[in-house]
């Protein structure tokens, strides 16, 4: 994928993610912090379908934009074709890593099996 | 190394004195740089240049420094004085205000000895970016045929055309400090003063060469570039300008 495509994926990632999360951080006000904080009222919030979709969002968007962060970071730290390649597979595979267990505690939260 | 010479001959009454701490290093059997000491005498309009021409004439002429033309056109004589990326024949002393001045090679750049760097990476990421106007007719060869420009299209990109070449941006970069890779912001700016030239039709293949990851997007805008140009080309800017068209929010 060229740079610049990655970078347009970067940048959009971290606009949304800033929306969602000012959503997230918004829904704590519905009631008490803490109160929206107790592990009832948290597993309510993921078995309400629109928001477990709306935390799968906000985990597959900090993800891509965190991985790929950190795979500049590490670009920029040292270079080499070889370490390259490795920094680049390696940040995709720890993203996908991330999201596959993310996804997997919203869905089963969701389904009620926690 | 460190050893303090003066000047023994007199100059003008009005002169007064530095200490100029020069940078001596030979990678042939040197581990690591070492500064020489030489109480110089300056006037007010006295170079950094001259300072060091100074000492090469009077105490040692060992000193390796790069120079030319001795009016900031050139761009040889780039290094650092006292801390930041400057070109020596466009510094002068007096205006350092300081009683010692340090001149060091310029950082990002492999020393040949001394204060003279090798400019290689330079002028091939220079190379590389097609620094020449792009398309398939010419003015040469056509009888009445001239590429017009209105004022407004020449303002887009006529101060990117001062470059010279010295280098104190890409030394400036802190980019360039880590990542050896990174292309720089002297071609990235020289990147931009062509694809913002109404004549030219190379745009598409330059923003390819560019949009690499060692390419424009490791730029972090910290803007040091455009601070240390003597000719007031402002290369941060240019690079922000490219990213436009990258993003398209420029055509």
């Amino acid at each position: 994928m060229r740079e610049s495509t990655i970078m347009k994926i970067h940048y959009g990632t971290a606009l949304a993610a800033v929306a969602l999360v000012a959503v997230h951080i918004l829904m704590r006000l519905t009631m008490g912090y803490a109160e929206s904080l107790e592990y009832e009222n948290v597993l309510a919030n993921y078995k309400f379908v629109p928001y477990a979709i709306m935390l799968e969002l906000i985990l597959v968007l900090l993800a891509v934009h965190g991985f790929n962060g950190l795979r500049v970071i590490l670009l920029e730290l040292k270079q080499g074709r070889l370490y390259e390649k490795a920094v680049s597979y390696g940040c995709l595979v720890a993203m996908i890593g991330l999201i596959a267990y993310g996804s997997r505690t919203i869905i089963m939260t969701n389904m009620g099996m926690v | 190394m460190a050893q303090v010479s003066s000047i023994s001959n007199e100059k003008s009454p009005t002169a007064k004195s530095i200490t100029l701490k020069i940078s001596r290093f030979n990678p042939e059997h040197d581990e690591s740089s070492q500064f020489m000491e030489f109480n110089v005498k300056y006037e007010k309009w006295t170079t950094v240049l001259e300072a060091i021409l100074d000492v090469k004439q009077h105490f040692d002429h060992s000193v390796a420094v790069r120079y030319s033309c001795r009016q900031a056109t050139c761009g040889s004589c780039g290094m650092i004085i006292n801390g930041k990326p400057r070109l020596a024949c466009f510094t002068k002393i007096s205006e350092l205000d300081s009683n010692v001045v340090t001149v060091e090679p310029m950082n990002n750049f492999p020393v040949i000895r001394d204060l003279a760097v090798k400019f290689e990476k330079l002028f091939d990421s220079h190379q590389k970016i097609k620094p020449y106007l792009i398309r398939d007719d010419t003015e040469l060869v056509s009888d009445e045929k001239e590429f017009l420009q209105t004022p407004e299209e020449v303002e887009q990109y006529i101060q990117f055309a001062n470059c010279i070449k010295c280098g104190l941006c890409n030394s400036a970069c802190p980019t360039m400090a880590t990542d050896s890779s990174f292309v720089g912001p002297q071609a990235l700016a020289q990147a931009y003063r062509y694809v913002a030239d109404s004549r030219d039709k190379g745009k598409d293949s330059r923003l390819k060469i560019i949009d690499d990851s060692h390419g424009i997007w490791r730029c972090h805008f910290a803007g040091s570039c455009s601070q240390v140009c003597p000719k007031g080309v402002d290369p941060a800017m240019g690079i922000q300008l490219l990213r436009g068209y990258m993003l398209g929010f420029r055509s």
